[in-house]
């Protein structure tokens, strides 16, 4: 096929974007290592690390992605009143902080939470959230909206003409699931559950909070400790190597298991009324299920917010537009990156795979490789903001490549040849034909990556200075001041603005009904 | 005149090859089995499947070097004929300028194709809105709007039951006169190719074969041609 | 503020202190030292009217955060003091800073002759608990491993007073620290990577008693009118953690250094201290402690010399890992 060819400056951004993602995620952890002196042993209790955050890891995958399928099924095929809002709402877990959701959900499952009041007004004995089924029951509250949108994308893709042929084939629920959408899950499962999986295989504080002490040590903890207690960067570089091992790992199976994407486009017609009876009963109960676990933690962060927002200390707010300037510089870069490898990753496999490197790479690794690369150079600390926004646009640019570049091939695939023979030059096929096919996924990756960014306390801690504090920190630092009062109103600004942020971005771009 | 000097296409196992010329203004079905290279043949005309070796020229202009959209035709597709996020109007505008920045007498040329094909007050839709015969309307519409010396039809109204195809093709064939173009279009229907077409280039068997006159052809089919046709 | 927006951080790439006209002090720090309503504020104001001079806290997160850092900047820091490491954590960073030179009369429970660092503030660590909840608190740690109450500490391995309960039970029980930790796993709820998390949790009411101080409570009656939160006195002996600072012996300003250190330990610093840091003062002020202070818990004082806290650490981390990970 005679093939476009790109401008010469969009093969050029693309190989610089792909150099500064390389010196992101790569040059960092040989900074590390070249660093390194010591000796890096690998203990009993490494093994005992490395068993865990493969355990959790894999635990909170199966469940997550499994609870999503019900969810995201009764999601796509009914129409009711504030199902838009539910949609919204239910994606918030995910860009929330971690401290502020490990506060809620406590507040719902804790010791004294409302489940265990509920729990004790029956008679019944309270139930510990502290052990393994907490980490993942946070993972599933983190991932589940995750995969969720994950999968109503995969719904999305199926064209309504099949689920019309289902319709007039007379097939029930079963018959369709097992014709229409399981071929479907068998695409889009593979992914959604790698995904998850390379999310929580990073997890540090959560696991570490909630999982009852040493014996829920993860990979990142251990990389913790060996930069932290034992200054040891050898150690911290080889537990890094082996977390990213890991991570290639489970990407290469990914690979492997996904079958490639077949070339089907509907003509974006809606699609037809599912079919009532019991099914409707299901899909209504999953769906209330669901919302109720993600958004009863939530509604509590806001009840307990709420009074506290008037007499937030002015340090708070100034903090909430620095946060939010690092947020729309992240955002910026982000857009940047994901167009430069979306149109590189037409032509060539490399750039998916660099664009997704942050998904195994340590934050405190990436954080302290800078920090050792900026040293020489310029004080690390007037880099703060700048280097924040920087590694929060590479982190998120996984995610946004997993929605950008499979819809890129996809109108790739069904209009490359509609535009090469109508005489479309480069401009005007974006303009007219890949734009419009992307503008949704578009404004779902840039929320995203907005929100991400708003309420991300990683590199931040280790490049700070005074006069440089970003709200999470400040959220943190109002909680290591016993000021718990104004902790949770900071908690609820800052899911305020990462919910705003990444709704605004999303209808802004997306259109109006940019659900999935 | 279009003419297929020694060329041979190459994909994987798989290869055709075609020495043969069309008279300009000629009227050509293309038939033959399933997977004889039917669609390949169209597409490498087209510009999108690279010859192995040989020419392709059009009045004696070599054709094969050239962008798809440089070539002077206008091509039809089984499917993915229309942008479907862009309207109608927008769809077949496409076919006089790529950038859809058109004039006052550009529009106008633009709704006179529309009305010609049968979409009048059908302009602000977008291709979901319509019905398959309508969508088939909308592509021959900017075929029309084009006008080059070539239509290529690579089945694009195989969705459509006999009596709406027939129509479409009447379209085509209106268009043609109406152009001067040469046609060339895939078939299986050999009164589809009876009724449209003055020649048949049959292909079988890794070749391309010259065209005949359809009613001798259809009389006294081939070999290949005998077994495919039952 | 230096650097309000990210503009100016961007443009930021010469150091300020090229327009500085006063010489500057850099102060390395860890981060709740230097919020708005921690001691860095007011002390910046108030050596800054002394001194004529800038000077500038550098914030990382906590105690081990700053020796990290310190390690990684390595020869191209720009810090001249550190303030806020402990005596866990002091022989490691020995080799870093010089004699600080300065003599003053200390009031801490313990003698103090440390040439190269200097106390500014002090507290014992406690299980804080709420008087509504717990209404005989244990007394020893067996009593707490006899009792139903359930408390959540630090990680070691990311949290200063997780590895001051370390360092605890080691100094209080030497060779029988392995069973003390056995038998208080089942006591343990969770163990959270930070103070705040925990005490977080604690406030919540997930657990019964918290790893803290026992100047705790002192925040709750002075700031909240709060006095149902207590820390419980221990027979062993609480472990002190005794805060310290240093010069770094790289320093281009040694005077002006050594000028903070003489600072810190007088009534303008000290002063600060008890309602900014909630921690003990390291020499007494004139007007002596704030009045909540009055009703703390006084336990006796425990503390390993800093060399042996640095030699045991990877066998005390061991040991209670391998007890928590049963």
């Amino acid at each position: 096929m005679s093939a476009r060819r790109d401008p010469r400056i969009v093969t050029w951004t693309a190989a610089l974007v792909a150099a500064v993602l390389i010196l992101v995620n790569l040059g960092a952890l040989g900074a590390v290592a070249w660093r390194a002196e010591g000796s890096a042993g690998w203990s009993a209790a490494d093994w005992a690390a490395l068993r865990f955050t493969l355990w959790q890891a894999f635990l909170s995958a199966v469940f997550s992605v499994a609870l999503a399928v019900p969810v995201a099924r009764a999601l796509v095929r009914r129409r009711f009143p504030g199902r838009q809002a539910l949609i919204v709402l239910m994606g918030a877990p995910f860009i929330l902080p971690v401290l502020v959701a490990v506060t809620g959900l406590l507040a719902v499952f804790g010791r004294n939470g409302v489940m265990n009041d509920a729990l004790a007004l029956l008679g019944l004995p309270r139930l510990s959230i502290y052990g393994l089924h907490g980490v993942v029951l946070a993972h599933v509250f983190f991932n589940l909206p995750l995969s969720v949108r994950l999968l109503l994308q995969g719904w999305a893709r199926v064209p309504s003409e099949h689920l019309r042929l289902s319709s007039a084939l007379g097939f029930g629920g079963w018959a369709r699931f097992r014709h229409v959408e399981a071929p479907m899950l068998a695409r889009i499962l593979p992914g959604a559950l790698a995904i998850v999986f390379l999310i929580c295989l990073t997890s540090f504080a959560v696991a570490l909070t909630l999982g009852g002490g040493p014996r829920a040590t993860t990979l990142e903890l251990a990389i913790y400790q060996a930069f932290r207690f034992d200054f040891d960067l050898g150690r911290a570089a080889l537990l890094a190597a082996v977390q990213a091992g890991i991570g290639l790992a489970a990407l290469q199976l990914l690979a492997r298991v996904t079958p490639p994407e077949t070339a089907v486009t509907g003509l974006d017609r809606a699609a037809p009324p599912p079919p009532g009876g019991w099914a409707t009963a299901l899909g209504a109960t999953a769906i209330t299920l669901a919302a109720l676990f993600l958004m009863a933690p939530l509604a509590l962060v806001v009840a307990r917010g709420l009074p506290q927002l008037p007499g937030l200390p002015a340090v708070v707010w100034r903090a909430a537009l620095r946060s939010i300037l690092v947020a729309a510089a992240s955002t910026l870069l982000l857009a940047l990156f994901a167009a430069a490898l979306t149109a590189a990753s037409l032509r060539h496999r490399w750039a998916e795979g660099i664009g997704s490197s942050a998904l195994v790479a340590s934050s405190m690794v990436i954080g302290t490789g800078l920090f050792l690369i900026v040293n020489p150079v310029i004080a690390p600390e007037t880099l703060a903001l700048p280097v924040t926004a920087l590694v929060n646009a590479a982190m998120a640019l996984p995610f946004a490549l997993r929605a950008l570049i499979p819809a890129a091939r996809r109108a790739e695939v069904d209009f490359a040849r509609l535009s090469l023979s109508l005489g479309l030059n480069a401009r005007a096929h974006w303009r007219l034909v890949l734009w419009p096919r992307l503008r949704k996924p578009v404004g779902f990756a840039l929320g995203l990556g907005a929100a991400l960014s708003m309420g991300d306390l990683g590199v931040i801690v280790l490049f700070a200075q005074t006069g440089s504090e970003t709200l999470p920190m400040q959220m943190h630092r109002l909680m290591g001041a016993y000021r718990s009062g104004d902790s949770s109103g900071a908690a609820l600004l800052l899911l305020a603005l990462s919910l705003g942020a990444f709704v605004l971005l999303e209808r802004l771009i997306g259109g109006r009904d940019a659900d999935t | 005149m279009l003419t297929l000097e020694n060329t041979t296409i190459t994909l994987g196992e798989f290869q055709l090859s075609a020495d043969l010329s069309i008279p300009k203004g000629a009227r050509v079905a293309v038939m033959g089995p399933s997977g004889a290279g039917k669609s390949t043949l169209i597409n490498a005309v087209a510009g999108f499947v690279p010859l192995a070796q040989g020419a392709i020229r059009w009045d004696g202009e070599r054709l094969d070097t050239l962008p798809p959209a440089e070539r002077p035709l206008s091509i039809l597709f089984q499917d993915h004929n229309l942008l479907p996020h862009l309207t109608v109007f927008d769809n077949v505008a496409l076919g006089l300028d790529p950038n859809l920045r058109l004039d006052a007498a550009q529009n106008a040329r633009v709704t006179q194709a529309l009305a010609e094909t049968g979409l009048e007050g059908l302009e602000r839709r977008k291709p979901a809105q319509l019905s398959g015969g309508q969508i088939s309307r909308a592509g021959l519409a900017r075929v029309l709007l084009r006008a080059r010396p070539m239509i290529l039809l690579d089945e694009p109204f195989a969705a459509l039951g006999p009596a709406l195809k027939r129509q479409m093709l009447d379209l085509v064939a209106r268009i043609a006169t109406e152009t001067g173009a040469t046609l060339l279009m895939i078939t299986h229907d050999p009164e589809d190719a009876r009724h449209l077409c003055d020649l048949t280039l049959v292909v079988a068997e890794g070749v391309a074969h010259p065209p005949a006159p359809t009613q001798a052809l259809l009389d006294n089919p081939p070999p290949a041609l005998r077994a495919y046709l039952g | 503020m230096k650097n309000p927006t990210l503009a100016a951080g961007l443009l930021a790439i010469t150091p300020l202190a090229a327009f500085a006209d006063v010489p500057q002090l850099h102060v390395l720090t860890y981060d709740s030292f230097v919020a708005e309503w921690g001691p860095g504020p007011q002390v910046e104001a108030a050596f800054e009217a002394t001194c004529n001079c800038d000077l500038v806290f550098e914030a990382a997160g906590d105690g081990a955060a700053m020796l990290s850092r310190l390690m990684l900047e390595g020869e191209r820091t720009d810090t001249d003091v550190v303030l806020g490491l402990d005596t866990n954590l002091t022989a490691q960073a020995a080799s870093m800073v010089m004699p600080h030179g300065v003599s003053a009369d200390l009031d801490l429970p313990i003698a103090w002759d440390d040439a190269n660092f200097l106390p500014f503030d002090w507290g014992w660590f406690a299980f804080v608990y709420d008087t509504t909840r717990v209404e005989t608190p244990p007394a020893s740690f067996r009593e707490l491993i006899d009792s139903d109450l359930s408390v959540v500490i630090q990680d070691p391995r990311s949290s200063t007073p997780g590895l001051g309960l370390l360092m605890w039970v080691k100094a209080a029980y030497g060779d029988e620290a392995a069973a003390i930790w056995q038998g208080l796993a089942p006591r343990i709820l969770t163990v959270t990577p930070g103070w705040s998390e925990a005490y977080g949790l604690f406030l919540e009411g997930e657990a019964d008693m918290v790893l803290s101080y026992t100047t705790s409570p002192a925040y709750h009656i002075i700031a909240e009118e709060d006095e149902t939160k207590a820390a419980a006195a221990f027979e062993e002996g609480n472990y002190l953690q005794v805060e310290v600072a240093g010069i770094l012996a790289n320093t281009d300003q040694p005077e002006l250094a050594q000028h903070f250190m003489q600072f810190m330990v007088s009534d303008a610093f000290q002063s600060i201290i008890p309602e900014t840091n909630w921690m003990y003062p390291a020499v007494m002020p004139e007007g002596g402690l704030p009045e909540g202070f009055a009703t703390l818990a006084q336990p006796e004082s425990l503390l390993l010399p800093a060399e042996d806290a640095q030699e045991i650490r990877d066998e005390v981390l061991a040991e209670g890992r391998d007890a928590l990970a049963q």
